[in-house]
């Protein structure tokens, strides 16, 4: 069966690599990743995770031997593979692209690498069937790859990749091609088969919500630099940076001071009103403080800690979406499953409320 | 900051690839030696004589009225070729892509795209002077004029127009088909009148592609050879001076020198051409027509256009049909009938034309896939891969369109005549057939690399990436993924290698022995002696070969090309 692997899965380490680009126009030279160390166990799921020229695709590519790292030394299961060309290094990666043969069909696209390897014909066959029924594709094998829909190219290309039980699997953005619904679908099945078959996966992405949905651990991104590693929920609740805390969802930035401490709990003295915030920071009383409340753990109501004017009220279906003005600032909110409960309309006063354990104190 | 270890990582990784090594290695050596060399040993013996370094050669050579006055010439005939060519494609290229037309004229077109390309460079030369000159079928018979004279100026321009239009067509055609429809509905919507949008949306929008075509074929003109020695009379270009500086004179320094000036003035058109007006036109031109565009329909606009076009197409499909019937006629000039193939039986017969076929044949076959897969290399290794020489392979390639025939052939005289350097080694290639072959390459390998450069670029990337990712050598990425991807192009490549070689004239007349006969050169040789008759049934067998080729790669493409089992999906 497929979900015996012959392979154990491999552990990777980046030893503070980094890579320097020429900036076309202006020749200078900057660096695309700067001294980006981490290690991810075997079989584990981490998500290099950042917006656009962060330097997420140019790390991964560095681990698949596309680029070269200029400092540092990348391993894979404990060897250096720096000077290894992509062809003889341990990894398969699922393109954004897909990348599949278009000359070839579905069982000819997933056998290629097989092949290369002079896997015995029965063997090659055996392995083919197992991991397109692995992917839910048994009976395409004789289909030219433009035969399929976007979610079926998507799941050729990762068992092309997965039936050659790489040390280690690299996917560059792959379900940025698919619709939204696809994407959620498949995304789930790729976390389904690499738990299964228990593959280290290293997965780049600009989407949070597929990072938190899929990863171990999360590799948050920022100008070649890593901002945030961590689980999802760590990476969500506490957030180190202003920079973190937005990318990785709606928040809202409340600005004051440190009023005083009450065991685990700290006040801040917000223009509008106090409220409380659980942490571990040693503060203390008059110092600038910054804290991160996520929209959906705010509540409002006729009473609470901070009043509010409402700007902006509208119904998405599973919640309710307001903006409320709290002396200066924008908040938003998003007040679920609102079917039974009071809504406030623009112009309305109102006041607003969080739980300490809620907020986050950069 | 230290870029120190990733070059030297992708030099390791290079290093470890040892096919790939070699081909980058092997493929330097080979533009080195038989690009760039012979190039730079011009400007070596034109400025490096026996008493040390001097620029007397130079002093002679423009010293000489006749080299002045060519110069002259060249540039005047270059120009007005240039602008008439230009104006006939924008022409032809705008009444197909604007006016709507029966299927009959599209496809009188389209010949007329196709028969420049399939046919020798002086076939036009030919059917001018059998129709027009002296005892011209049209000035003699029909009009009566006895004394037409068609050799010289006039008879040069008109015939290079007629060879060279159809491919500013094709420039154009590509380029009006990038106009975005909208932007000249937008104009006729806010009142502008057709020949208002024309001249204020439209040509403004060409312009740099206009100049663009206007250069290629200024190039092409400068460079044309079989065309002013066929027609040319008296009326010298520098092509033809270079030759005759050659082969009359027997004065090679002077040649060289001569040869340093015509490159010179194709390489200043070559880099204007290349770096200033095709990044315009790729700029002003970038969006993609997003819909279909209403065709003219207007009848008076129309029957004008299609008549006048489909009258000069015919006119330049009659002019290419006359050399075969010509090759038909007993007497040409003077006695019509009966039709005869004695002509064609001579070849056979009297002036070893079985010879000149089998050598002309045997030489193209075997330059020719090593031109397509070399153009494939080279495409393959600039469009996908990075490595240090990568500029210098792609440049040097490219150059090499700039360079006329005749300026390559004097350099391969100069510099393997008398082994590398004048030192004797290597001389032996001199007079061989390897180096008619290696000529054919080189004259070939521009069109293939630009052709296999844009079939290379519609492939992603990360395909052969994916290969190589899962443990593809380079060789085997090439072979399973990349080759089999441009198959059609790679076909398209090899004919085209094949015909551009058998019908190669310029470098090759001055580098050819007694030892081997070639076409071109045997039909150039009985044009200058006014044998046409021969000359037209030689040429009419090289047409037919160059088509059947063609035929031939079409037929094969269809039913073997990689496009077919997608093509049935869409």
């Amino acid at each position: 069966m497929a979900d015996k692997r012959v392979k154990e899965p491999k552990g990777v380490k980046l030893d503070h690599i980094s890579k320097i680009y020429k900036d076309p126009k202006t020749g200078k030279e900057f660096y695309a990743v700067h001294d980006v160390a981490l290690e991810m166990k075997p079989g584990s799921f981490i998500t290099l995770l950042g917006p656009s020229g962060c330097g997420k695709t140019t790390t991964l590519r560095m681990i698949a031997g596309f680029e070269s790292p200029d400092e540092g030394e990348i391993y894979l299961g404990g060897e250096p593979i720096n000077a290894l060309t992509p062809n003889k290094r341990d990894t398969a990666m699922v393109f954004q692209s897909y990348a599949l043969f278009p000359h070839y069909n579905v069982f000819d696209n997933v056998a290629y690498g097989l092949r290369l390897r002079k896997v015995p014909k029965d063997e090659i066959k055996r392995r083919v069937t197992d991991i397109l029924a692995l992917v839910e594709l048994s009976g395409m094998e004789s289909r030219m790859t433009n035969q399929l829909s976007g979610g079926q190219q998507q799941r050729v290309a990762l068992a092309r990749a997965l039936v050659v039980e790489p040390g280690v699997l690299l996917f560059d953005e792959p379900l940025s091609n698919l619709d939204a619904k696809l994407r959620v679908q498949m995304r789930t099945e790729i976390r389904r088969i690499q738990q299964k078959l228990g593959i280290t996966a290293i997965y780049v992405t600009h989407d949070q919500s597929e990072a938190m949905s899929i990863s171990d651990q999360i590799i948050l991104m920022k100008g070649g630099v890593i901002a945030q590693m961590g689980t999802p929920m760590e990476i969500y609740y506490h957030p180190n940076s202003e920079f973190v805390a937005d990318f990785i969802g709606e928040c809202n930035f409340l600005k004051g001071k440190i009023s005083g401490k009450d065991g685990k709990i700290t006040t801040i003295d917000l223009p509008a009103g106090k409220v409380g915030v659980t942490t571990d920071k040693a503060t203390k009383p008059g110092d600038d403080a910054e804290i991160v409340v996520r929209p959906e753990a705010i509540v409002i109501a006729d009473q609470g800690q901070l009043p509010c004017k409402v700007e902006l009220s509208c119904f998405m279906g599973s919640y309710q979406n307001y903006h409320v003005r709290v002396g200066d600032t924008l908040v938003k909110i998003t007040d679920n499953c609102p079917v039974n409960k009071k809504i406030y309309n623009v112009g309305d006063s109102a006041y607003i409320s969080f739980d300490a354990s809620c907020a986050h104190l950069l | 900051m230290a870029k120190g270890q990733g070059a030297a990582l992708d030099r390791k990784k290079l290093m470890g690839d040892p096919i790939m090594m070699t081909t980058i290695v092997v493929l330097i050596a080979f533009l080195t030696l038989f690009i760039l060399y012979p190039l730079a040993i011009l400007l070596v013996d034109s400025l490096y004589g026996t008493n040390g370094f001097s620029i007397d050669t130079f002093k002679r050579i423009f010293g000489m009225w006749t080299f002045r006055r060519a110069i002259g010439n060249t540039l005047k005939v270059g120009f007005v070729v240039g602008i008439l060519s230009t104006l006939i494609g924008l022409l032809f290229a705008y009444v197909e892509v604007y006016v709507r037309m029966r299927k009959v004229v599209g496809g009188l077109f389209k010949v007329v795209s196709m028969l420049p390309v399939v046919s020798p460079p002086f076939v036009l030369s030919l059917s001018m002077i059998m129709l027009f000159g002296r005892s011209g079928l049209i000035t003699r018979f029909l009009l009566g004029i006895y004394d037409n004279d068609i050799y010289g100026y006039w008879g040069i321009v008109i015939v290079q127009t007629l060879t060279f239009f159809p491919v500013c067509y094709m420039m154009l055609k590509g380029l009006l088909k990038n106009i975005d429809p909208s932007m000249e509905e937008a104009a006729r919507d806010m009142g502008a009148s057709r020949w208002k949008v024309f001249t204020t949306v439209t040509f403004p929008l060409l312009l740099p592609g206009l100049g663009n075509a206007f250069l290629v074929t200024f190039i092409e003109s400068i460079a044309d050879f079989a065309n002013p020695m066929i027609i040319g009379g008296s009326y010298d270009t520098l092509a033809t001076t270079i030759y005759l500086q050659i082969t009359g004179a027997m004065d090679k320094e002077g040649a060289a020198a001569m040869a340093v000036v015509l490159l010179c003035i194709t390489l200043a058109m070559f880099a204007v051409q290349k770096y200033y007006l095709e990044r315009k036109t790729a700029a002003t031109l970038t969006g993609k027509a997003s819909r279909g565009r209403m065709l003219i329909e207007d009848k008076s606009v129309t029957i004008p256009l299609t008549i006048l076009c489909s009258l000069g197409a015919i006119f330049v499909i009659m002019m290419y049909i006359c050399v075969p019937i010509g090759a038909l006629f007993p007497t040409w000039g003077y006695r019509f009938t009966p039709l005869t193939f004695k002509w064609f039986s001579q070849v056979f017969t009297r002036y070893r034309g079985l010879q000149a076929f089998r050598d002309s044949f045997v030489l193209s076959l075997i330059a020719s896939p090593i031109t397509a897969l070399l153009s494939m290399i080279i495409s393959y290794l600039v469009v996908k891969r990075k490595f240090k020489a990568k500029g210098f392979i792609e440049a040097v390639s490219i150059l090499a369109m700039a360079v006329p025939g005749t300026v390559l052939g004097v350099g391969y005289i100069r510099g393997f005549a008398n082994g590398i350097f004048h030192t004797g080694i290597l001389s032996s290639l001199y007079g061989t057939g390897l180096i008619l072959i290696i000529v054919f390459v080189v004259r070939s390998l521009p069109t293939g690399t630009r052709s296999g450069i844009s079939a290379l670029r519609q492939i992603d990337k990360s395909i052969e990436e994916s290969a190589y990712d899962m443990g593809a050598d380079s060789l085997k990425v090439f072979t399973s993924v990349t080759l089999p991807l441009i198959k059609d192009s790679f076909l398209s490549g090899l004919v085209t290698a094949f015909v551009r070689s058998i019908t190669a004239i310029s470098a090759i007349i001055l580098l050819v022995t007694p030892s081997y006969l070639l076409i071109t050169v045997q039909i150039n040789e009985f044009a200058e002696k006014g044998a046409f008759s021969i000359a037209c049934a030689f040429a009419t067998i090289l047409i037919i070969i160059t088509y059947g080729a063609v035929l031939l790669m079409n037929l094969f493409i269809k039913f073997f090309g990689t496009s077919r089992k997608q093509k049935e999906v869409d």
